[in-house]
């Protein structure tokens, strides 16, 4: 929790991770992949403040100790969302598997909520795996990568019927919560992998299920917002929006930030810290603190305490059935949620 | 006999396609040596490791081609480095060889209409600027719908938006409306306006704020050296 002005902030960090990209787990071969991946993620680093940047060494494998000290000590997490990314391709045991989180995540209880992935290339099997892993981690979101290569497949969208089976599963298995990675991927070269409007498809034949992209679709955050404008169930998973831009480009950070409560509104968005490439604590100080600049945006919405609570941790809460200190929770009990605030827009994307 | 000048004015005409921005005022440009018996040695470089490799091949080709063009040039040598396909885009750039062929098995489709999907986001941002400052200068959004290419005061904005719409094989003529749908080329309608002009200042942010990060990533990546005609947004 954060409290800042007699303002008690409940904080859920909805998309964090914890990688070993140590050179001892890179493999043989790959080791430019490997070292490139992590350096060109340091570098991200780099876009917030300087007293906040780690050496090279340390950024590479973050430990336990320091995980537990940066995000929940020092950073004011109240829950914090693992996510999981494999690129066993480069790291002999995995960037950062569900394995690696739910280890962390047992040995800490109440701390951790660990998400699954699935892929629906891997048929019956997947399935299999999909209850294996909802029964032993509990599962109550997963992480898609759909631009993901594999064998002779260049990748598959959300509109594809194998997908609506396992879509059709989580939902069966209480997997409510659909994070979905739009934004850069390495292979194949040729494909768009932000195209979002497989989400278009699955949001709106999956009423009941919340798809989360994540980064907004950066660099593309248009084509995002206009398909999230027309979509209740889609949210926006802020990771590297507040840790690139706001200390580095205040002035886009603001912009981008108008333009995401206009299209997408206080109640769809969620905070991530994308740990360990940034702290949460300076994310959250400088979040809670942040106003637009000027007069330049009058136009976008305006930025309440509400809307600060609802985006650093009411909002992910709300999706994942997080119990929140009455003390956090907003005092006007008639604040819309996301279904009908989302119906304040309309589908030209402007606010009636 | 050519100068590093001369390049790097051609190089000036070299855009990233995502950004809609020169290599050479984005800082791309990290050397460029001209040789007196014409040869040009000119080395790229991008703010990660791992940008994606169709635009940086894009920009590699466009920029081969530009160098080759400049007359008096009698070896164009033109490298990305510091990328993890520098060694593919490299070879086929200097072969002439086509993005697929360049990355066999890897791709299946060249190139052409991710650079147009690109204008056409360059077309709506461009709309933007020009709108912006109409708009701040006292026009009414109702106004805009009326207005022709021919009745917007000139400046560079305007320059670069009619550019854009006629790489696109969009109306661009003095008489051709200020507001245009980027993939039919209609005029928008008074009604619509209000709606079209949310769609181009989202896109405007969109791309400014992608090269606000690509520009604080180059930066962090090679915080000792500006490219040759670099300047900040």
């Amino acid at each position: 929790m954060y409290e800042k002005n007699g303002e008690k902030y409940f904080v859920v960090d909805s998309h964090m991770h914890h990688w070993d990209a140590s050179p001892e787990n890179w493999v043989k071969g790959h080791e430019n992949y490997a070292k490139g991946w992590i350096e060109c993620f340091h570098a991200y680093q780099g876009l917030g403040p300087a007293e906040t940047h780690w050496t090279i060494e340390h950024f590479m494998k973050a430990s336990e100790e320091d995980l537990m000290k940066n995000v929940f000590e020092d950073g004011y997490v109240d829950k914090a969302i693992f996510q999981s990314t494999y690129l066993k391709e480069w790291y002999s045991t995995g960037f950062n598997t569900t394995e690696r989180n739910g280890e962390l995540s047992e040995k800490h209880p109440g701390k951790f909520i660990v998400n699954g992935r699935w892929d629906p290339r891997e048929g019956d099997a997947g399935i299999k795996q999909l209850e294996a892993d909802a029964a032993r981690w509990g599962l109550k979101g997963v992480k898609l990568y759909t631009a993901e290569w594999k064998d002779s497949s260049r990748g598959w969208t959300l509109k594809d019927p194998e997908a609506y089976r396992f879509l059709e599963k989580s939902q069966e298995l209480g997997i409510k919560n659909i994070h979905v990675h739009k934004g850069p991927t390495i292979w194949p070269l040729d494909k768009d992998p932000f195209d979002v409007s497989d989400v278009d498809h699955a949001a709106t034949d999956f009423p009941e299920l919340n798809f989360i992209v994540e980064h907004v679709g950066l660099p593309r955050i248009e084509d995002f917002c206009f398909m999230a404008t027309q979509e209740p169930n889609v949210y926006a998973g802020l990771s590297v929006v507040i840790g690139g831009l706001m200390h580095a480009r205040p002035r886009f950070f603001a912009k981008v930030m108008g333009e995401l409560l206009f299209w997408v509104g206080e109640d769809k968005m969620t905070f991530g810290s994308d740990y360990s490439i940034w702290e949460p604590r300076w994310q959250i100080e400088g979040f809670v603190d942040w106003d637009y600049p000027s007069d330049e945006y009058s136009d976008y919405p305006r930025v309440t305490v509400a809307t600060k609570k609802k985006i650093l941790g009411l909002n992910a809460a709300k999706l994942y059935g997080i119990e929140v200190p009455s003390e956090c929770r907003l005092s006007d009990p008639a604040t819309p949620g996301a279904q009908e605030d989302a119906a304040l827009v309309d589908s030209g994307g402007v606010r009636v | 006999m050519i100068s590093q000048a001369d390049v790097l004015g051609a190089l000036d005409g070299v855009r990233d396609p995502e950004l809609d921005e020169p290599v050479t005022s984005l800082g791309f440009v990290e050397s460029c040596v001209v040789s007196p018996d014409g040869a040009v040695r000119v080395r790229l470089r991008l703010p990660t490791y791992f940008c994606a490799p169709n635009f940086a091949f894009l920009m590699v080709a466009d920029a081969y081609d530009a160098v080759t063009a400049l007359p008096g040039v009698s070896h164009p040598d033109v490298q990305l480095v510091d990328h993890f396909t520098a060694d593919a885009i490299n070879s086929g750039v200097a072969a002439r060889s086509g993005f697929v062929e360049s990355f066999d098995g890897e791709a299946v489709d060249e190139l052409d209409s991710l650079r147009r999907d690109f204008i056409r986001k360059a077309v709506l941002a461009g709309t933007d600027r020009v709108c912006r400052s109409l708009l701040e200068g006292g026009a009414a959004v109702s106004d805009l719908a009326g207005l022709t290419l021919g009745d917007v005061p000139w400046s560079s904005d305007l320059e670069r938006l009619r550019a854009r719409r006629s790489e696109l094989g969009l109306p661009s003529g003095d008489g051709d409306p200020l507001l245009v749908d980027a993939v039919t080329g209609e005029r928008v309608s008074p009604d619509s306006t209000p709606a079209h002009l949310h769609r181009t200042r989202l896109t405007r942010v969109s791309v400014e704020a992608n090269g606000g990060v690509c520009r604080g990533l180059l930066h962090e990546r090679y915080p000792a050296s500006a490219g040759l005609g670099q300047r900040e947004e």
